[in-house]
């Protein structure tokens, strides 16, 4: 599976707007919480699909430290790398 | 700057709720006079939120205990048991536990919670893994958090899923403990534990059931979900608590591991609270003597759950996906939740809201219990309020629409 980070970021994005009710313009700075408006299980729940997509499992610890898309970007591929 | 501005937003919708008298989460009963009766002023209530599934709060028998032990042994043990010592009650409860879920170890806690947080915490070290039922109560998460343990969460009765984090674990050192529920708080729904139970075989996980809401409402004997589903053999440790269908307070964990004794110095938070006061202790002693002996308790509450259930669902409300207990009505957004909640209070009839992020999928609740004391006559009433007040507010269909609607299928 793609495994560059811009591969991972085009996923990411692409898992979000099929996900998402209203159109918002996405980037690395793109708090999760304030700018998509997601609740902390809400997170939760698209972080579980983001799991699915590159088969890794993202601990709630590291979850918790990501507030921003491209925090997860850089997290999804550090988890990657560890496989 | 004050140090709860972080919560400003939390408090305008609080505010709002009080000033619209619709505040679920601040209800004050003036008297309680059965398991399923109260006042507020002077206007009688119908108790239908209260997870007194037995209805055993009232019960001559435990209470009589309850006031023995108090008489004999005083208020309260002012301690912890690892510092201050056990008393005999303590430790009869723990083996009544143990004999009642046939297990060779029992743990009492001070509550429900701190079972699940001081299980979980202690049972999960440094470079293990807890997976946990994504729709797990906040102890479960609160008690995973306390603990060094690395957490993920898998789909809400989902066996493949946590299949699929197993596999993705199978390489890391370290021991596996999935957690689930019996019955699910917020909708009522049961984990498929048999499919639970073969997935923790296949990759040599612990499995811990939390049993609080489905011990004396499930089971050939009221021992839950994994003997109903016939998998007690494959749950190494069942949680659960005095504060539903034992109508008390306190919390337990029982286990056939060897060694599991260790934990009485181990979880902390065992160690550093107070030990259940003697009559606690006493009441849920005969508690738990009256749902073995009783099983009529159980059939009751179970006939009591299908009136409603089915009964809410011929009314037209989405509820949960089977019959239980608990029977949440799935309502379009949080203000209709509160408003309706209200609508019912004001027409005497006490139920619960609620809300994401306590609730699944962001739904939003109202969401009842009902008891093995409610008469079918009670059951019926608060289903006459429900239609009443769901077609005041066109939730659901009027009855002659919903009439007309069944003779032409």
């Amino acid at each position: 599976m793609e495994n560059s980070v811009g591969d991972i970021r085009a996923t990411i994005f692409d898992t979000l707007r099929s996900s998402l009710e209203k159109i918002v313009e996405l980037s690395d700075q793109t708090n999760i919480v304030n700018d998509l408006g997601l609740d902390s299980v809400a997170v939760m729940d698209f972080v579980m699909e983001i799991e699915d997509r590159f088969d890794i499992s993202v601990p709630l610890d590291k979850i918790a430290e990501i507030e921003t898309l491209g925090d997860l970007v850089f997290a999804v591929r550090d988890l990657k790398a560890a496989v | 700057m004050s140090l709860f501005d972080k919560f400003a937003s939390l408090r305008v919708a609080y505010s709002g709720l009080e000033s619209a008298k619709s505040n679920p989460f601040n209800v004050a009963f003036d008297r309680i006079l059965s398991p399923t009766e109260a006042r507020i002023g002077n206007r009688p209530i119908l108790l239908l939120g209260t997870n007194n599934y037995l209805g055993l709060t009232y019960n001559p028998a435990v209470i009589a205990k309850a006031v023995e032990a108090t008489e004999k042994f005083g208020t309260g043990t002012t301690g912890s048991r690892i510092a201050n010592g056990s008393y005999d009650g303590h430790k009869r409860l723990e083996h009544a536990l143990a004999d009642f879920y046939g297990r060779k170890h029992a743990m009492v806690f001070s509550t429900g919670y701190q079972a699940n947080v001081g299980i979980l915490s202690a049972l999960a070290g440094k470079g293990d893994h807890l997976l946990l039922d994504a729709d797990s109560h906040a102890s479960i998460y609160d008690g995973s958090r306390l603990g060094p343990a690395q957490v993920t969460r898998f789909r809400h009765n989902d066996p493949d899923d946590l299949a699929n984090r197993l596999r993705r674990l199978s390489d890391t050192p370290g021991d596996k403990i999935v957690v689930v529920e019996g019955i699910y708080s917020m909708l009522g729904d049961t984990a498929p534990l048999r499919e639970f139970a073969a997935v923790k075989r296949e990759w040599g996980a612990y499995l811990v059931v939390d049993e609080a809401h489905s011990l004396g409402v499930l089971g050939a004997t009221g021992r839950g979900l994994a003997e109903a589903h016939d998998v007690e053999a494959d749950v190494d440790f069942v949680v659960g608590t005095f504060s539903k269908s034992l109508g008390g307070v306190g919390g337990f964990c029982v286990s056939d591991i060897e060694g599991f004794d260790i934990l009485r110095v181990v979880s902390r938070p065992y160690m550093f609270t107070a030990s259940l006061p003697p009559g606690v202790i006493a009441a849920a002693t005969e508690a738990l003597h009256q749902l073995r002996t009783r099983p009529i308790l159980r059939e009751r509450l179970l006939d009591n759950a299908r009136q409603f259930y089915y009964g809410l669902a011929d009314l037209g409300f989405a509820v949960g996906p089977e019959p239980s207990p608990v029977v949440s009505a799935i309502m379009p957004d949080p203000e209709t939740a509160f408003a309706f909640w209200s609508r019912l209070l004001e027409a005497g009839l006490y139920t619960n809201v609620s809300l994401p992020p306590a609730t699944p999928k962001g739904l939003a609740l109202l969401r009842s219990s009902v008891s093995a004391a409610h008469t079918p006559e009670q059951i019926d009433h608060a289903l006459g309020l429900f239609a009443e007040v769901g077609r005041a507010m066109n939730l659901i269909m009027p009855a002659e629409s919903l009439m007309e609607m069944r003779e032409a299928v």
